[in-house]
């Protein structure tokens, strides 16, 4: 069934390569329907398989002689980042449901790059043998450029270039790891679970973990190789931007802790020698996390954009979900997952407000401009999902973010209080940031009076759209429903977590 | 009936709803749901029984992967909360202006804050409690910044942020402990902290890090009270926040901070609080005197009874903190301070809530304002408005026969065995509010009437009806204490049961 | 002395013979039949039966595949021989359709006859296995490349890229024979296989060294390899469309299975012989990964740009080369028929587009997506081909070569280091392939018309396209004919 999402979304994607133009209004029906579709399916197998550990979707064999298998298999922590796919996808096209109505728009061109994307993300989070994965992998990048560099805005060449270059050099390293592995491993397998069982030498761990794991955490936007985010998102349209902070970022983590920790576990060990309180590479990776969480809250506090703020806030999260990863606890990594699945909730609301909601009607994102435009009282609808996203991203209680920080902060304590400190911190420094845009973009003190002292007209936009309502309550409703009742996911993360390989585990108690 | 107090706080939430969708008739509705919350609250006092213990108790698993449970009770302490909440936020729904902007999203956003008191005051596990803690600050939040005065938008922002830095260092701290003992429960983690277990854990798991903890959580708790020096933030936020919101603030959110620190600072860190007592009584003594003395310094009514809030906090921060001695030798005094810090809670959540609702009065008359030489000898045109206001006034500056008195004195009874240094300064404190008080009094109600305010309108018959109950309570809590003293007064003496410093 | 089977030698070779036959044919056909017809007629003509001998010949060689032979010991049979046989018979065809409608040239019948001949040379350099008969089937291919570079008599930069093209050609095959005969001096013999004994008894002399230098330069030369790629941006830019393809093609994979012959030879010594080979190779490799994938950055014509690439790509199969095991030479060999492949249908894209607007300059692509989406999707899919972007089958084609490269045991040392450096330069190529692909796709074109594209081109094109993405996706499809793993 889960595999189904693969399918549905590459044929949906395939069919509107051809879609003839004339139809350009009725593609984003199509394609929606083919979101959903996939939603359905990814909500059915995550439904079907709950309290089954390792679900298999797939084998067949597919080039024997090198030992590489079409395999397809969900534990729960893909069945979760699958089901923030299918939520994610039928929100960007929702959110996006404004292409189409020109005759310019390109809108099937759009719609199949949107859901051959989408098609592929699915593959990467399904995927069980190594080579699959890589494959799916590259599939997402291309697509990615397109809907950039075609319907994007600020810089978009430039911002889709420097995505795609970076994405496509973060994935040389991961490739270059894994032929190394494939052919220590002797060559006959890539299955991710055959391969986890050998021994790779310690030496050998010792430098194709940093590789391989770094190549994944490019994508996770892991300080300082985070820069192509900030452009690339803003560069982005909104429905390319909820992705791409949304789920194309969970896609690096996902390598991290699918393939960089499964396969190389020891590279984690301590080396013989300290460097500054820098004794192996777990420490070195978490101290980049930590310093992402903080540079990315203390930079976004700065700017001007107020899509660069959300940009900037996406790498701010991402470094919790890596540092949650790092502390090798059942608590922090279970942390890490539910972080992946909120924030690729909250992301997408976040950029779909400023993104769709504010720049489509005001064409502005200059805070300083949005303070004079009296937006409160304008949009109020845009407000108040502002508060409620702005509010799930500063990790409030009730929303999804709180529990998901809190129990990586749990995990860092015990693996590294230093950080964990620090990144309390980067909470704070989070409140600030929301905090600052969302009073200058909607509640700001502009003068209500003018110089005549004649009342300041409020501007009048254009109504919110029956597509954007459906599309903010599908995800405002999915965190508040996730952060009151996390158990939802936590009982499908919690035992795939478990399953991990033992050498993965190390610090203190299970929970 | 069982999930009672679910109902409780489900019912403000609920209103807030309605009154969202109704608009112009939300007042009618947050009337209503307001005394409905009121008429269960009182339900839920009278059931508690007077042995202590908690009542109402619920409990279902939630996050079991985190030991998080939805667990719900009330004893005497939670349910006198309660019943201060919903008292406070009728007060504050009747005194709103019925004519505002955006009415409908006003008595929502109350509503709400409503919910999140409640929530506070019955929550036995962290994860929910702090959860209603921090939602608690969203609708201050937003009331003050879109209802308030000039000045409302850097007041609001200051509001949120310091209680925002102080609930992280909240949550850093529970989260350690969580990482030490593996419970987020308040009972069990105070059954620990009282064996003994808790130290060894945290010292096991943690390292000596006991003492940076309790910091933690006292900060959150210190900057919401507030504590001096954490208290910077209120007189800006009391004086920009429209007057009905004033009165929640004062009326019912400063009470989350005391109540947390009876609830979770001194259960559970009990040990460490008593290692840091003396330091602790100075802020204290602190908070009572300076605030007293800077409440005479101000010239704007408003800011006059909020730097005087701090000061009646500082008692029950001042009991809170004495109480923490270790020795059984002087449980007669922890109790006596005790009771007094609880019944304090609510008396001045009462009163200064019957206050601010005066002065909204007066702003309403005045045309906004509010500044202490601004008036003069209003009981001639006004004299009832003049009495029922002087009631008020007076039981804040804790005449025996009102409720003011009953409260301080059984602090001072408390504290002087306790820590006879810090009760004899804390009594310049009482003569220095008793001055600030009679001046306000003096300067606004007696000697020469100005012209303008001839025709300042007396109280109306509505205005008089709505403001009777809490007058009466006033003096019957004042007269006959027993009434509320006796549960309160089991619940403490279960609660230091259970302590150990 | 040799003693060779004639009949023996007639049947191997009945391939190249019947690639002959149809060349006169066509001649004959083309100047007394159809003297009087139009140039369009003539040139259909003489493709179509150009196309049927190929036909034939790949037919032929499909059914008696598998059939080790040797001829004397001159020419192998082997079943990898065969399958770089027929896919270059195949890859002659297609260049063959697409120039049905190619406008360059008056004398049809000779340009197929051309055509033919090279390709026979080229099937005589993959099957050959003796030192003179590489050379002069090596000849025979240069010589017809050279004539058919210059064949667009109308075009200046035609002339003068044939003209670069065969000083330097010969030039190269001089030193190669050069070497060649240091080799023969060294050893006694010109077959391969002989000269593999030989040298196993003697030890590494600087002479050898100086032939196998020599050897190098000229072998370097035909596949575009760093130092000896001067030619290539010229030749691939001025030189006719289907024959730049040709080159681009087909050439290559002659050259290369001569490469992995003469490796596979010197490598079945001792471990010894093959060292300094491996070295040269080593360094032409990195050379022209570095080189071409730098150089491809700042092109702004799409020719120039393919022939940078091509180096580039030149590179990576040369580094396959010097693992010498089994499995990397057939990796190499799969590699260079599926990019051979894609490369024909790039530029059976560019001579469409170049036919409509006059110019293979990257801004001509702006806005293609719109004038003829079919022709984009077929660019789009090439040019990712190229890149090594999965599901297409240049990225399997990659991933072969770099996982049987780090599995041979002589790759120890400089395997993983090239690999990487490799991997790592065809990231940066993606930057090149994509900006072609963004005007394609993100540029608004000047004009809206839209582009002509003759049924049967774009039915090749498609064709092409979809075998690109069927190899991608089945890459077992050619595992009969070339084993993998």
């Amino acid at each position: 069934m889960l595999a189904y999402t693969i399918y549905l979304s590459f044929a949906g994607a395939l069919v509107l390569a051809v879609w003839p133009r004339a139809w350009n209004a009725a593609a984003r029906v199509f394609a929606l329907l083919v979101a959903i579709a996939g939603l359905a399916a990814a909500l059915f197998g995550f439904v079907a398989a709950s309290g089954q550990g390792t679900v298999a979707v797939a084998d067949v064999a597919w080039i024997p002689a090198m030992g590489i298998h079409y395999t397809l298999a969900a534990d729960g922590i893909s069945r979760v980042l699958v089901l923030l796919t299918g939520l994610a996808a039928v929100a960007g096209i929702l959110f996006s449901w404004n292409i189409g109505q020109k005759d310019g728009d390109r809108a099937n061109e759009f719609f199949a790059f949107f859901l051959a994307l989408i098609g592929g993300v699915y593959g990467v989070f399904l995927s069980v043998d190594l080579f699959l994965l890589f494959v799916f992998y590259e599939i997402a990048i291309v697509p990615k450029y397109f809907l950039i560099a075609i319907w994007g805005s600020t810089r978009r060449e430039y911002g889709a270039m420097k995505l795609a270059l970076y994405s496509f050099a973060g994935s040389a390293m991961v490739l270059i790891g894994l032929l190394a592995a494939y052919a220590t491993a002797g060559s006959h397998t890539m299955n991710l679970y055959a391969l986890a069982q050998y021994p790779f030498p310690v030496s050998f761990q010792m430098w194709a973990f940093p590789l391989v794991f770094t190549g994944f955490a490019i994508l996770a936007g892991m300080w300082p190789f985070h820069t192509w985010a900030p452009t690339g998102h803003v560069a982005a349209p909104t429905a390319a931007s909820m992705l791409l902070a949304g789920v194309v970022m969970k896609l690096g983590a996902y390598g991290c802790l699918r393939v960089a920790m499964t396969l190389f576990p020891h590279g984690l060990d301590p080396w013989r020698f300290s460097f500054l309180g820098i004794d192996s590479w777990r420490t070195v990776f978490a101290l980049l996390a930590v310093i992402g969480i903080v540079y990315g809250a203390a930079v976004a506090l700065v700017q001007n954009d107020f899509k660069f703020v959300i940009g900037y806030s996406s790498v701010s999260h991402m470094g919790f979900v890596l540092l949650g990863l790092l502390t090798l606890t059942q608590i922090g990594i279970n942390g890490a997952v539910l972080q992946m699945f909120s924030h690729g909730i909250i992301a997408g609301l976040l950029f779909a407000t400023v993104g769709r909601i504010v720049y489509e009607r005001t064409h502005t994102r200059d805070l300083s401009a949005l303070s004079k435009l009296q937006l409160g009282k304008a949009m109020p609808f845009a407000a108040w999902v502002f508060v409620i996203a702005g509010m799930a991203s500063m990790g409030l209680p009730g929303f999804s973010g709180f529990i998901a920080e809190v129990q990586v902060i749990a995990g860092a304590w015990r693996a590294f209080p230093l950080f964990a400190v620090i990144a309390g911190l980067g909470i704070v420094v989070g409140v600030a940031y929301t905090w600052r845009a969302m009073q200058r973009a909607f509640f700001s003190d502009a003068p209500t009076l003018d110089a005549n002292g004649a009342a300041v007209p409020i501007p009048q936009y254009e109504p919110i759209t029956l597509a954007e309502k459906a599309a903010v309550l599908l995800l405002a409703g999915t965190s508040l429903l996730i952060g009151l009742y996390p158990k939802l996911l936590l009982d499908a993360i919690a035992p795939a977590v478990e399953a991990l390989p033992h050498a993965l585990l190390t610090g203190g108690r299970p929970w | 009936m069982s999930h009672l107090l679910t109902i409780l706080t489900a019912l403000p939430a609920l209103g807030a709803a309605i009154a969202l969708m109704t608009g112009n008739r939300a007042r009618i509705v947050a009337l209503l749901s307001g005394v409905a919350s009121l008429v269960l609250a009182v339900w839920i006092w009278h059931g508690i029984g007077s042995d202590g213990a908690m009542h109402f108790v619920e409990s279902s698993a939630w996050v079991p992967a985190l030991r998080i449970e939805y667990h719900l009770g009330v004893d005497g302490l939670g349910a006198l909360m309660l019943l201060l909440s919903s008292i406070v936020s009728l007060m504050a729904i009747a005194a709103s202006k019925k004519t505002m902007a955006q009415p409908g999203l006003y008595f929502a956003l109350v509503l709400l804050l409503e919910s999140g008191l409640f929530g506070t005051f019955t929550a036995l596990n962290f994860f929910h409690w702090f959860l209603f803690w921090e939602l608690s600050l969203i609708p201050a939040f937003f009331l003050i910044k879109l209802w308030g005065g000039k000045g409302r938008g850097p007041a609001a922002t200051q509001f949120f942020v310091y209680t925002m830095v102080g609930s992280v260092a909240l949550l850093l701290a529970f989260v350690a402990l969580f990482n030490a003992t593996g419970s987020m429960d308040f009972e069990v983690l105070t059954r620990m902290a009282a064996s003994g277990e808790l130290a060894t854990a945290i010292q096991l798991h943690l390292g000596p890090v006991a003492l940076w903890m309790a910091l933690g959580v006292l900060l959150g708790f210190a900057v919401k009270v507030p504590l001096m020096p954490f208290h910077t933030w209120l007189p800006a936020t009391y004086s920009e926040a429209p007057t009905p919101v004033t009165m929640l603030l004062t009326g019912a959110m400063s009470k989350m901070g005391v109540y947390g620190l009876l609830r979770l600072a001194l259960p559970i860190f009990g040990t460490q609080l008593a290692r840091m007592r003396t330091e602790l009584l100075v802020l204290a003594v602190l908070t009572v005197v300076a605030g007293a003395w800077a409440a005479a310094a101000q010239r704007d009514l408003k800011r006059i009874f909020a730097y005087s809030s701090i000061n009646h906090l500082g008692y029950c921060l001042l009991a809170v903190f004495a109480v923490a001695l270790p020795g059984s030798g002087s449980q007669l005094s922890q109790t006596a301070a005790l009771d007094g810090a609880v019944l304090q809670m609510f008396n001045h959540g009462l009163t200064a809530a019957a206050i601010f609702w005066f002065l909204s009065l007066i702003e309403e008359r005045s045309g906004g304002l509010l500044g202490i030489d601004d008036f003069g000898g209003l009981r001639k045109p006004a004299p009832v408005f003049c009495g029922l206001m002087g009631v008020a006034l007076f039981s804040s500056l804790g005449l025996p026969g009102l409720n003011g008195f009953v409260s301080e004195f059984l602090i001072f009874r408390g504290v002087f065995p306790l820590s006879w240094l810090s009760a004899t300064i804390s009594v310049l404190g009482l003569l220095i509010t008793a001055a600030v008080i009679l001046t306000v009094i003096q300067r606004v109600f007696t000697g020469p009437l100005p012209a303008r305010w001839v025709a300042f309108p007396d109280m109306t018959t509505n205005e008089r009806l709505a403001l009777a109950p809490a007058l009466v309570l006033m003096l019957v809590l004042g007269l006959a204490p027993q009434l509320v003293a006796g549960t309160v007064n089991a619940t403490v003496v279960h609660l230091l049961a259970g302590w150990r410093f | 002395m040799v003693t060779v089977n004639l009949g023996a030698l007639f049947s191997v070779t009945l391939p190249e013979t019947i690639l002959e036959i149809v060349s006169l044919l066509v001649l004959v056909v083309d100047l007394g039949l159809l003297r009087r017809s139009t140039q369009s007629v003539r040139m259909g003509w003489a493709c179509v039966l150009g196309v049927l001998g190929c036909g034939v010949s790949a037919v032929w060689l499909g059914s008696h595949a598998g059939v080790v032979t040797s001829v004397g010991g001159l020419l192998a049979g082997t079943p990898l021989v065969a399958a770089a046989q027929i896919g270059i018979v195949v890859l002659t065809a297609l260049v063959l359709l697409l120039s049905i409608k190619a406008e360059f040239s008056r004398n049809p019948g000779e340009y197929v006859a051309v055509v033919l001949l090279a390709t026979a040379g080229m099937m005589l350099v993959t099957a050959a296995r003796d030192l003179l008969i590489i050379f002069v089937a090596l000849e025979l291919l240069s010589l017809s490349l050279y004539v058919l570079t210059g064949f667009a008599k109308s075009s200046a930069l035609s002339a003068e890229a044939a003209l670069k093209y065969y000083l330097f050609g010969g030039m190269s095959a001089a030193l190669m024979l050069f070497g060649f005969s240091y080799m023969y001096g060294l050893t006694g013999t010109t077959n391969l296989a002989g000269i593999a004994a030989a040298l196993a008894t003697q030890g590494v002399s600087p002479l050898l060294v100086v032939a196998l230098v020599m050897v190098a330069a000229g072998l370097g030369f035909k596949v575009a390899a760093v130092p000896f790629q001067l030619w290539a941006p010229d030749t691939y830019q001025s030189a006719p469309a289907p024959v730049a393809a040709l080159i681009a093609s087909g050439s290559k994979v002659a050259s290369f299975a001569v490469l992995v012959a003469l490796t596979s030879g010197l490598a079945s010594g001792a471990y010894s012989q093959v060292a300094s080979w491996t070295v040269l190779l080593l360094c032409m490799a990195a050379g022209s990964i570095v080189l071409g994938n730098l150089a491809a950055l700042v092109q702004t014509s799409v020719r120039r740009l393919l022939a940078y690439s091509a180096i580039a790509h030149a590179g990576y199969m040369l580094l396959g080369i010097a693992a010498h095991t089994d499995q990397s030479g057939a990796a190499v060999l799969y590699y260079v028929l599926t990019y051979a492949l894609t490369t024909v249908g790039a530029f059976g894209v560019i001579a469409v587009v170049e036919r409509s607007t006059g110019s293979d300059r990257m801004d001509t692509f702006a806005g293609l997506s719109r004038r003829n989406p079919l022709l984009a999707g077929t660019m789009l899919i090439f040019l990712l081909s190229l890149a090594g972007i999965p599901p297409l089958v240049g990225f399997w084609a990659k991933f072969n070569l770099f996982a049987a490269v780090l599995r041979a045991p002589a790759a120890g040392a400089w395997g993983l280091a090239l690999v990487a450096i490799a991997l790592g330069a065809s990231a940066v190529s993606l930057y090149y392939y994509v900006q072609v692909l963004k005007r394609i796709y993100v540029v608004p074109g000047t004009s809206e018309e839209p582009i002509e594209v003759s049924a049967l081109e774009l039915s090749v094109l498609m064709l092409i396209a979809l075998t690109v993405v069927a190899f991608g996706i089945l890459p077992g499809l050619l595992s009969e004919w070339i084993p993998l793993g």
